[in-house]
């Protein structure tokens, strides 16, 4: 009971958009995409929901092949605001809602239940051209929702949002998770996914380049962040063994180190040269992952 | 098949409650209702030109002849005979008293003549309506003084007697001809029509879908193809609607206004019970030709990445109707022709030219099966091509007009191995 990317490859000519792709995205719970622009992460949502052929290879949701006959299950926003500038918000919903199935009593109530949750009952009968860009994007994802699909795919569903809007968002979309629905989503804002994934998967010029849970990612990953705060000098830490990155703020400096155990060296070198403020060991967050893993392979 | 009527609805009920329908269906009737009464507009705005005209009769004999005349002929128009000088009757003219002085008097072979005076030299109604009485009286006269009875004379403007007889017992006859002429029209008109306005719609729809990116959810919904014909028939349903309301108001008006016009029209057109097989193969090759030209504008639709460029993308199909169009007012003159066979049973025309030689001339059952069964081949294979192109160009954004694109857009759904 899962969503299956099999060894899937799409090619556009002679570029390779999406290489060899091999993942499986449990069931229930939220799953992340990253990658930067071009990595192929709309390509493989497309492909997830049919609107893309895979040159090879083989996608299945609970051992099956998603075709239309299994579009009321599944709910898509797109990256780009795919919504009729000229039609008003409700008949938007009502049309979009029973093309995925739903019947018009249940779409006008589960429509008033996100309008009111997402504080926008007003706009109902307002077209969509009127809105904001951020109301715009939570209609947008009110048609995603509306019909309550098990495989939910959300392609960068909080770019251009302010942040008010961003926790309006987040906290549905974990509600949803929390409800049992699986959701994909993609993003290039690492604090998100790091937020609300336990899984994850890093595409690099549509190749894998990490994947897993994020916990286990982080531990596999050895290298840690220090960061160190006192009235004593720190530039001899950058030239200690084990330190890999240091940099100098205001009052202190942040390190990366290779493991744990540089951290416990540094301490000691550092005891009795002055006084010591604060001195903490970080896991390291997916921004470093990401960079590591996408920027080592420019070189 | 419940989400095609659902997207069929939705295209059908958007378009009928938009502003621009409402606006070009009531334009249209409008337009009919002038039509109907255009006796009662034309009475309305000739009613300056009534006229008192002033006659000064040199001849003595005449001016009764011509004030009959005219009472029978025109109320509007009425004589007064002036008996003062030709000066004085100018001056009452220039002074508005009457409208136009006319002095009749006989020339050197004892012939009406007349010279009619008026404040503009505008030729005037009641110039040509007076100038026609006395062209008559004219005739009366000299045949009168050659001794011509009235028999003769009718008999000798009676147009010659003239009656052909097509020795092919299977040729058509003259009324049916002259019927099928008149149906020909009406499908070439409306097909043109049909084309023009309800194939830039379903572009425009198509194109609109694409450019709001509201089609990627569209087609993750519903598939392309569903999509594409439920828009299609929607439009179409659409089309039905606007020109019902149309002839059912003309009917209408026809009716209450009990015009000679309506049934001149009838009578024109041969619309008859006789015709039912005519009529059948109208509606055959109308919803053909639909369809053709139709899943055209909708591939091309979604080649679009703005709605401004589909007027741009579409012309070459608009020509494509004029063309048929075109070829069609010459088969009307000649629909044996080589050139009109041929083009018969090119897909594009065939709706438009076979529908003509069906009408006009006998054709053997399998030359028009043969013309439907390329048709309706050419409608699948567009229909194909359209849907794959449509699902393909809907993910393709960029300024894209040209046939690389269209080839690109097929590729993009294409499975490489």
């Amino acid at each position: 009971m899962s969503l299956r990317i099999d060894n899937v490859t799409k090619k556009f000519g002679d570029h390779i958009a999406v290489d060899n792709l091999q993942l499986e995205i449990p069931e229930k719970g939220l799953f992340g995409f990253l990658g930067g622009n071009g990595a192929g992460k709309t390509t493989t949502f497309r492909m997830i929901l049919g609107l893309l052929d895979p040159t090879s290879g083989e996608i299945t949701w609970n051992g099956q092949k998603i075709d239309y006959g299994k579009s009321h299950l599944i709910g898509y926003l797109p990256e780009e605001r795919g919504l009729y500038p000229k039609l008003k918000v409700k008949d938007q919903l009502v049309y979009l809602g029973r093309l995925r199935g739903m019947r018009k009593s249940d779409i006008e109530a589960e429509m008033e239940y996100w309008l009111d949750r997402f504080e926008i009952p007003h706009y109902a009968n307002k077209k969509v051209e009127e809105l904001s860009k951020g109301n715009q994007q939570k209609i947008q994802f009110i048609s995603a929702v509306i019909h309550r699909p098990s495989l939910l795919i959300l392609d960068e569903p909080f770019s251009g949002l302010d942040p008010i809007n961003v926790e309006m968002l987040k906290e549905a979309v974990i509600d949803l998770a929390d409800d049992g629905t699986t959701i994909v989503f993609s993003s290039h804002q690492m604090e998100h996914v790091e937020e609300m994934c336990e899984n994850i998967c890093i595409l690099r010029a549509g190749k894998t380049v990490v994947k897993g849970n994020l916990a286990k990612i982080k531990q596999s990953f050895g290298k840690k962040n220090l960061n160190i705060y006192g009235d004593m000098p720190f530039d001899s830490l950058k030239t200690m063994p084990g330190v890999l990155r240091y940099q100098e703020v205001v009052g202190g400096c942040k390190l990366q180190i290779e493991n744990e155990s540089v951290s416990q060296e540094i301490l000691k070198s550092l005891s009795g040269k002055g006084f010591l403020r604060r001195f903490e060991l970080e896991e390291p967050t997916l921004n470093d992952i990401f960079i590591e893993k996408v920027g080592e392979r420019y070189e | 098949m419940n989400k095609f009527f659902i997207v069929l609805g939705h295209t059908f009920f958007t378009r009928l409650k938009s502003k621009s329908f409402l606006f070009s269906t009531a334009f249209i009737l409008l337009l009919l209702t002038l039509f109907a009464n255009i006796d009662t507009i034309v009475h309305y705005f000739m009613g300056d030109d009534e006229g008192k005209i002033a006659v000064i009769d040199e001849t003595d004999e005449l001016y009764p002849v011509l004030e009959k005349a005219l009472a029978d002929l025109d109320d509007r128009l009425t004589l007064e005979k002036f008996d003062a000088s030709e000066e004085k009757g100018k001056e009452a003219v220039q002074s508005g008293e009457y409208d136009g002085l006319l002095v009749i008097s006989y020339d050197e072979a004892h012939f009406p003549k007349a010279v009619f005076y008026e404040n503009d030299a505008v030729e005037s109604w009641n110039q040509m309506t007076i100038e026609q009485q006395l062209q008559q009286i004219k005739v009366a006269l000299a045949t009168e003084r050659s001794g011509i009875d009235e028999q003769t004379l009718s008999a000798i403007y009676e147009p010659v007697q003239f009656e052909k007889v097509a020795l092919d017992e299977t040729a058509k006859t003259d009324e049916e001809l002259n019927a099928a002429r008149g149906i020909v029209y009406i499908m070439l008109f409306v097909l043109y029509m049909a084309v023009i306005i309800y194939g830039q719609m379903i572009a425009t729809d198509v194109a609109t879908e694409k450019s709001s990116r509201v089609m990627e959810i569209l087609i993750s919904s519903a598939s392309p193809i569903t999509h594409l014909f439920a828009k299609i028939i929607g439009i179409a349903c659409l089309g039905i609607t606007q020109m019902l309301i149309i002839f059912m108001y003309a009917i209408w008006l026809f009716k209450t206004k009990g015009s000679e016009l309506a049934d001149a029209l009838i009578e024109e057109f041969g619309f008859s019970v006789e015709n039912l097989a005519l009529f059948i193969y109208a509606l055959i090759f109308f919803i053909l030709g639909y369809l053709l030209y139709a899943t055209i504008a909708a591939m091309l639709g979604s080649l679009v990445s703005r709605v401004e460029d589909v007027q741009q993308l579409t012309m070459p199909l608009i020509f494509l109707v004029m063309i048929a169009f075109f070829i069609a007012m010459f088969g009307l003159a000649a629909p044996d022709a080589k050139f009109i066979t041929i083009t018969s049973y090119i897909p594009f025309f065939t709706p438009m030219i076979m529908f003509l030689r069906i009408g006009m001339l006998e054709i053997p059952a399998w030359e028009i099966g043969l013309s439907i069964t390329v048709l309706i081949a050419t409608i699948i294979l567009f229909a194909w091509l359209s849907a794959r192109i449509y699902r393909g160009g809907v993910l393709m954004y960029g300024p894209s007009r040209s046939l690389k694109d269209m080839k690109q857009a097929f590729l993009l759904t294409k499975k490489e191995n």
